[in-house]
Parts: C-alpha cells; sequence; structure tokens
C-alpha cells in the first residue's frame, strides 16, 4: 500500500503513467484542470485548483509544440469542456433562457456544472440536478427564483417523459378482486407530479410554440451553440398554484393540470400507499369524481404493472 | 479483407451516421443506405420516440452501433450499469460489432463527455487492453476502437500513438476503427507523418474506416464533422483502402447537417476509392 506522501507525490509528478494508479493521478490532474470554470472571457484561470500558476500546471503534463505552448494546448480541451456541456443544458431548457435571458441562463449554467459536475455517462441526465440547485443556490436565478424553480422542473419533467420507461399496462383483470385497503397501484415511470407556484407549464409551451413559429418564419433555425440570439424575454409565468402531470402518450410529450385532490391520491400512489388510503388522501370530492379521474388515468395508460 | 472477425464477417459497404435532422426523411423516402451507424448513447433510453424510431429503422437497415462514453483508456473500472444498458441496445439492433474510442473521459465517477487523448505508456495500453477485454467478453460481440484527434500531446508518453493503438489492440485482441480524419487532424496538430500512421497499424485488425471533415484555424485543426471530406482526407482513405482492403466505412456529419441527399453523396465518393482498391487487389 503506497504511503499518504507517495500518494501525493503521484498526483504532483502526472508526467509519468507507469501503472494504473498513476493513470488515474494523471487523469485527476486532467479532468480537474477541465472542470475549473472558465477565465475571463472564456480563457485560462490564472491559477489552478492547488494554487499553482495555471500555466505551470499545463506545463507539468502538456508537451508544446511550435505553434502552441501547454497552456494553450489545455485550454482547447478546456473550452470545449465548458462550451459543450453549457451548449448542452441550454438545448434542454429553452424555457429557463426565455425566462431568465441568456446572460443569466450562462451565469447560471456555470455556477450549476462548477458544483456539480456530469455524474452520468449520457448528456441526457446532464440537467437533472439543475432544479435542486436553483433551490439550493436562488442567488443565480434572483429576481426570478420562484418561476425559475418551477421552470426548471418542468422541463426536467419533459425530459423523463420523453424517453423513461413505459411498462405493461394494468389491466383490470389484475386489480380485481384485490381489495381498496391491500391493493397498491404502480405509475408509469415517464409520469412526473408536480405542484407549482406559477404557470410554468404555460409558459414553456409558449415559449416553445414562440421558437417554433420564429423558425418557421424565417426558415432559418437558430443552431444551437454559442451565439445565440438575445431575444426579447416574455412575460415571467403568472404565479397560481397549480398541480400539473407531466407524461407520454404514443410517443409524444403532454402535460395535464390536476385537480389539487387528484394531484394528493396520486402522489399517494406513487408513495406506495394502498388504494383506500390514496384516496382517502384526497380528501372530500364531489360523487363520481374518483371514478371519473380513475377512467381518465386508465385510459392515458398510466397505472403500470410494478417492476 | 472486407469480412473479418473484427466486424463479425460482414461487408456492409458505405454507410452514414444516423442523424435526427434525417429521421423523417429516411422514414418517409426509404432510401438505398449500405448501413447506418447509430451513437449507442441516443439510445441507451428506456423508452419513448428514441427507441420507437430506432425500431423503424431496425426493420429496413443494417445498424451499426458505435459508442461515445465507454472510455476505455479511464483507469476507472468498467460501469456496471452503463454496460447493462449498452447489452439491452446490442440485443435490440443486432449490432456485427460496436466500437468505442481509444481515449479516456471521466475519472472517479466525473464525466468530461469529451474524447480525451491518453498518455501513450506501456501500462496505459495493458489497462485499456484488459478493459476492451472486459467489455467485449460482457458483450459478447466483437470491438473495434477508433483512434481519436487530439490536440494536446504528454510528457509521460512512450510511444508514438499509432505503436499505442497497436499495442492496445493486440493485447486486447480486438478490431480497429480506423479514423482517416482523426489521423489527419492529428498529424498536422502534432506534425507527424500520417502516411507513417497508416503503415504502422495492424491492417488485418480494421474491421471498418471513418471519414469526416475538420476546421482549420489559425495554430491547430479542430475535427468539426461539419464539413465535406477534405481531399487529403480522400487521399488517407484511398491509402488506407489499398493497404487494409475494401472495409466498411461510415461518414460522419454532426454539425451543420445538410440534407440527407447531400450527405449521403459525400459518403458514396468513398465508391470511387473501393472500386479502385478492387482492381489494385486482383
Amino acid at each position: 500500500m503506497k504511503t499518504a506522501r507517495a500518494q501525493a507525490s503521484a498526483v504532483r509528478r502526472p508526467s509519468r503513467v507507469g501503472s494504473t494508479a498513476e493513470l488515474r493521478a494523471f487523469q485527476r490532474t486532467m479532468l480537474r484542470a477541465l472542470i475549473q470554470p472558465l477565465g475571463p472571457d472564456d480563457g485560462p484561470q490564472e491559477r489552478g485548483v492547488d494554487g499553482r500558476p495555471m500555466a505551470e500546471v499545463a506545463a507539468s503534463f502538456i508537451k508544446p509544440n511550435a505553434r502552441l505552448d501547454s497552456l494553450e494546448r489545455l485550454e482547447i480541451y478546456h473550452r470545449m469542456y465548458w462550451w459543450r456541456l453549457i451548449d448542452c443544458v441550454v438545448e434542454d431548457c429553452p424555457g429557463l433562457a426565455a425566462l431568465l435571458g441568456n446572460d443569466a441562463l450562462d451565469r447560471l449554467v456555470r455556477a450549476y456544472l462548477a458544483k456539480y459536475p456530469s455524474r452520468s455517462f449520457t448528456l441526457r441526465n446532464l440537467c437533472s440536478r439543475l432544479p435542486r440547485f436553483i433551490a439550493e443556490e436562488p442567488r443565480w436565478t434572483a429576481p426570478r427564483s420562484a418561476p425559475a424553480l418551477d421552470v426548471a422542473r418542468f422541463e426536467w419533467a419533459q425530459t423523463v417523459a420523453y424517453d423513461a420507461e413505459e411498462r405493461p399496462l394494468l389491466g383490470p383483470a389484475e386489480i380485481a378482486g384485490v381489495p381498496p385497503a391491500r391493493l397498491r397501484l404502480t405509475l408509469q415511470p415517464h409520469l412526473s407530479l408536480l405542484a407549482l407556484g406559477c404557470t410554468a407549464d404555460e409558459f414553456v409551451y409558449s415559449v416553445r410554440r414562440r421558437s417554433a413559429l420564429r423558425a418557421e418564419a424565417s426558415n432559418a433555425p437558430e443552431a444551437p451553440g454559442r451565439g445565440r440570439r438575445q431575444t426579447r424575454r416574455p412575460p415571467a409565468p403568472g404565479r397560481k398554484r397549480v398541480c400539473v402531470a407531466v407524461f407520454r402518450v404514443k410517443g409524444n410529450l403532454r402535460h395535464l393540470r390536476l385537480e389539487p385532490a387528484a394531484f394528493r391520491i396520486l402522489e399517494a400512489i406513487r408513495a406506495g400507499l394502498p388504494l383506500e388510503r390514496a384516496i382517502a388522501a384526497g380528501g372530500r370530492v364531489k360523487p363520481g369524481q374518483i371514478e371519473d379521474w380513475f377512467a381518465m388515468w386508465m385510459k392515458l395508460g398510466w397505472f403500470c404493472r410494478s417492476p | 479483407m472486407p469480412a473479418n472477425r473484427f466486424n463479425g464477417h460482414t461487408d456492409h459497404g458505405i454507410g452514414i451516421g444516423l442523424r435526427v435532422p434525417h429521421y423523417a426523411h429516411i422514414l418517409e423516402k426509404k432510401p438505398v443506405v449500405g448501413w447506418f451507424e447509430i451513437i449507442s448513447e441516443n439510445f441507451m433510453v428506456d423508452g419513448g420516440r428514441p427507441l420507437e424510431i430506432l425500431d423503424r429503422i431496425l426493420e429496413q437497415y443494417h445498424v451499426v452501433q458505435h459508442g461515445v462514453s465507454m472510455y476505455f483508456g479511464s483507469a476507472d473500472k468498467p460501469d456496471r450499469a452503463h454496460l447493462r444498458k449498452l447489452k439491452e441496445l446490442v440485443r435490440r439492433t443486432h449490432t456485427p460489432w460496436i466500437s468505442d474510442h481509444l481515449c479516456w473521459g471521466s475519472v472517479d465517477g466525473t464525466y468530461s463527455h469529451d474524447l480525451l487523448p491518453m498518455p501513450y505508456t506501456f501500462a496505459a495500453a495493458r489497462r485499456t487492453a484488459e478493459k476492451i477485454r472486459q467489455v467485449r467478453d460482457y458483450l459478447g460481440i466483437p470491438v473495434c476502437v477508433e483512434n481519436v484527434s487530439s490536440y494536446a500531446e504528454f510528457h509521460a508518453s512512450e510511444m508514438t500513438e499509432w505503436e499505442f493503438l497497436s499495442e492496445v489492440v493486440e493485447g486486447a485482441d480486438c478490431g480497429i476503427l480506423l479514423d482517416v480524419n482523426n489521423i489527419y487532424v492529428s498529424s498536422k496538430n502534432h506534425g507527424f507523418n500520417p502516411y507513417d500512421y497508416l503503415n504502422g497499424v495492424p491492417a488485418e485488425r480494421v474491421g471498418q474506416i471513418h471519414i469526416a471533415g475538420h476546421t482549420k484555424f489559425e495554430k491547430y485543426i479542430l475535427d468539426t464533422h461539419d464539413h465535406p471530406v477534405l481531399d487529403p482526407v480522400w487521399r488517407l482513405y484511398d491509402h488506407a483502402t489499398r493497404r487494409c482492403g475494401v472495409t466498411a466505412t461510415l461518414l460522419e456529419w454532426d454539425d451543420r447537417i445538410p440534407s440527407f441527399d447531400e450527405v449521403h453523396a459525400e459518403a458514396l465518393k468513398a465508391g470511387k476509392f473501393i472500386a479502385a482498391a478492387r482492381k489494385a487487389s486482383r
């Protein structure tokens, strides 16, 4: 087993890669340099995370050539890392871009990725922790932090609805005869239930409609990536408590406003409560309402077999 | 060597990358295409539109999987969840081989989502070969590793890139996805002769070839996949085809993607070199 001093030495001397441990140390050194936020004007930071000048860090493992010094070569990767991931988040969050404006969103995404670098092999999951980050650090979205959180939650729910699993539907025969006190239903994994403080659903859809119309009118879709046009921001979504289900039907994204009692019932089902208790969680409703809701939810395919 | 054990003894000819802007055209017009290469990660999902589209494509076409995040060169062990999802997709597509890059991109579970170059050392080659073997054994199909384009070289390196590639594929007993555009880009960025590279790799292990476009900047060349294939790359492709034999060839066009017909026409230009190689080999 290596001593702490030997381990520290391996980390500091990434110029030698004679073992898997040294390969890991080399890769840690480079990845630390890449995920460090970009400096002014998207240039390099003056110092690395260990306090050494960035030029020294780069020179410790990257060779210069006749045209580029070590730091310039490192910066090609550094910028690519940040620009690729920023563009990816921005592409997945057109509602947030419209709400905050491109510059504020850019600052938010940089802060988000600095705190929560990707932990998944797929870029699909890059925004999964964005709502949590907005809740933890509202200064990046102030003064629109509350709607920003709701819009981010709604847009992540759309990602889930787009490609999460659709399990086989639950047939009436499978639940026939099971008493409601024991019957536990399972909701489709692609279905998200959101209690929002604003009309984020309407807002996101109006943004998508506007951008679709703009693209159609100009016949020149905006290329994703750097240098996006700054467009006039639409008004923020109205403050209103709404309950929304985001889901998929035959490959198409859908969302549906729910009455609070219906929302409570579905949340209780998702939490694993037996049907009888889930219905009780909904509170008082009009006669026949529960039956109507369940008929609609069955029709939408929300109930599925357990995994 | 059109068909060899590294490409599942197939002879797919010329293909193009399956990209979203072309879905509607392909599904509606059903153009004749040798094969499509898919980015595995785009379809390693649990449901929804991506898999519906893929299933419709699979009804009509040969599909080969190409990955971008296995990171054979990362010191970390292969991610089990990633492997499970990849295997599910392999079962769905019946891909005769899979490919991914000779690079690293993650450490300690944090992902760069980039194809980062390796330090070309014997220890790194051993570790990389070991991971390729693990992945191949788990998936149960041939694996080809692709040379990446790069913008940095490392003090730690003990050999050339093509020696490293050879060391890895011999150690793993796997195939090569030879990207001639990447060879060209790296040769310009690092000042080596791309023909030394082509002549230095074990030709009998080449199971597939990639061609693509790139962009020249003042001090370096970037592998952008947003242009037609440039003449020096076609010349390298010609040389590679004569040396390796006629091999499954795939055009990558990933940014500023033109119409399907334009991309397909660009890919089919490879046919001229394939015909010449066939004639030369008679």
